[in-house]
């Protein structure tokens, strides 16, 4: 639905973006990750139609931003950091009006209007002006006026900022019924948000992409890239523990947590998946392996895995 | 046609739904109404034409002092609420958001025009003008505070903030009011061509008289067009940031 090919993009003789190419497909919910600068925003900006990019192609069901850009703007919905708000208006006034500007006739909008309002939760503000909502219904009269004209691509820059933990709860519950009805774009700089949320992330850093895919295939990627870390509970004396890890040269470092009926708690990390030889090791060193848990890839440590090394 | 319309009438409201569009009116009317006062309503007796005259002079600098005043938060203001992001984002091309935005401030200055209609209105009771020489009068009001307001429109869309907006569009505005004085000292032939482009003495002249000329519509016109793409332009080299 969404194929991005080359997409390079400098500001002056700065890069911002180098060479993304990916796709999307028809209603999925993407999150797209990045420190600071890795070009996540220049990213949104262009598929929101609001920069030319320097090189590279982008189309939403085949219509060219370069050559057909009303067209391409005309299918997006985006919503920024800041929900770009009038402020004198009401929230009915405002989403009628951004529905006209984004094409669609008086008509059309009115009748699409109670949809939105129901989606977005914001029924019972509809009336009022838009200056005196708190943040959090502003954030949602932004989402509103991102899917009034029932764009095929919504794009939402840090859709929770700001928000309190019901909002944030409440923000979730809008964003997922979104990707019923269309495809959605989420940038993010809090993990766990786009873990619950999206169907597929794509990481960014230094201006190219560095993953791409669902949550657990990336927690594989990060394994192959940062290793293994286990916790095993074993008995035996430390020192004998402390030997039979040295034996091991996929351990990078091991640490004695915990000591508790006379078994031995230990976090250990590998550089690779070593668990046979790590425990064949302390098997024959006489250590008694009780259990042996591996430590989940939280998306926290796969990204910190994944953009390690990358530059800007 | 309808995407401009939509940007217009909504610019429109905002100035007349909030104090700001108020606020300058009422100045301007005040401004105005003083310097009839002191110009056009003397104790010397006066050919009632030149009454007429006198108001549309005083009359024509408050108007562009109007343009600049309005025109500065067209797209300076929406960049420092952020809402320039909607307008960006639309399917709407950079002329049609420039023209709509130049709309509204043409709507407001019209505006203002009919709330100024008791002065001459008071010079055609008291006095022996034509309806004609009125309607000339303001058509060429009109027109020179087109070209201020597309300057306006111009400075508004390069500018982040308002206060620039206004700084610049004052400073280019002044520059073609005053250019009647920089004429006056400078040697041939560039005196004729400050002569030529000078709003006030050369181009509107006719107007406060009650002639229209065409080579004076065309030159508004022209500056109107000139700046108005100057501004497109403005915003779609933006986009190529």
């Amino acid at each position: 639905m969404i194929t991005v090919e080359g997409l390079t993009h400098y500001y002056g003789d700065r890069r911002a973006v180098e060479g993304l190419t990916f796709s999307i497909q028809e209603n999925e919910i993407i999150g797209v990750l990045g420190l600071n600068g890795a070009g996540k925003s220049t990213t949104l900006k262009v598929l929101a139609g609001l920069l030319i990019p320097t090189a590279g192609t982008i189309k939403i069901d085949g219509v060219d931003l370069a050559s057909a850009s009303a067209e391409f703007r005309s299918r997006i919905g985006y919503l920024p950091e800041d929900p770009p708000l009038y402020k004198e208006m009401t929230v009915t006034e405002f989403l009628m009006y951004v529905g006209q500007l984004k094409g669609r006739s008086a008509r059309d909008v009115a009748a699409r209007l109670p949809e939105v309002l129901r989606t977005c939760q914001i029924e019972h503000v509809a009336n009022r002006v838009i200056g005196e909502l708190s943040h959090g219904y502003k954030k949602r009269v932004g989402i509103a006026q991102a899917i009034i004209h029932q764009p095929r691509v919504v794009i939402l820059d840090e859709p929770i900022s700001g928000l309190d933990p019901k909002q944030i709860v409440e923000m979730r519950q809008v964003v997922r019924s979104l990707g019923k009805s269309c495809t959605v774009l989420i940038s993010s700089h809090i993990l766990t948000e786009v873990s619950e949320t999206c169907d597929r992330v794509l990481m960014l850093a230094g201006g190219r992409i560095v993953a791409e895919g669902l949550e657990s295939d990336l927690a594989e990627a990060a394994t192959a890239k940062a290793g293994v870390r286990v916790t095993m509970v074993l008995r035996g004396d430390r020192a004998t523990v402390e030997g039979a890890l040295r034996s091991v040269s996929a351990v990078t470092s091991s640490e004695f947590a915990e000591d508790t009926h006379g078994f031995l708690k230990v976090r250990i990390s590998l550089s690779q998946d070593a668990r046979e030889s790590l425990v064949a090791a302390l098997v024959t060193a006489g250590v008694g392996v009780r259990r042996m848990v591996e430590e989940e890839a939280e998306l926290e440590n796969i990204f910190l895995g994944l953009t390690k090394g990358a530059t800007a | 046609m309808r995407g401009i319309l939509l940007v217009a009438r909504r610019d429109f409201a905002a100035y007349v739904n909030t104090y700001w569009g108020w606020v300058i009116i009422t100045v301007a009317l005040l401004l105005d109404g003083v310097l009839f006062q002191a110009v056009g309503v003397t104790n010397t007796p006066q050919y009632s034409a030149d009454v007429l005259k006198q108001f549309f002079y005083t009359h024509g600098g408050v108007s562009l002092a109007v343009g600049v005043v309005t025109t500065m938060r067209l797209f300076a203001e929406e960049r420092q609420t952020g809402t320039m992001v909607l307008l960006e984002s639309s399917p709407l091309s950079d002329r049609q958001l420039v023209m709509g935005k130049y709309l509204s401030a043409m709507m407001l200055m019209a505006l203002f025009q009919a709330l100024t209609l008791y002065m001459p209105g008071m010079i055609l009771v008291n006095g022996k003008i034509g309806y004609d020489q009125i309607a000339v009068g303001y058509f060429g009001v009109m027109l020179m505070s087109s070209a201020g307001i597309a300057v306006g429109t111009w400075t508004s869309s390069i500018s982040r903030n308002q206060i620039l907006a206004a700084v610049l569009g004052a400073i280019v505005v002044m520059f073609f009011v005053m250019c009647f004085r920089i004429a006056k000292v400078t040697d041939p032939p560039f005196n004729s061509l400050f002569t030529q482009v000078a709003f006030y003495m050369k181009q509107f002249a006719p107007f406060e008289e009650g002639r229209i000329n065409t080579e004076n519509v065309v030159y508004f016109g022209s500056v109107t067009f000139g700046f108005l793409l100057l501004a497109t332009q403005a915003l779609t080299s933006r986009r190529w940031e």
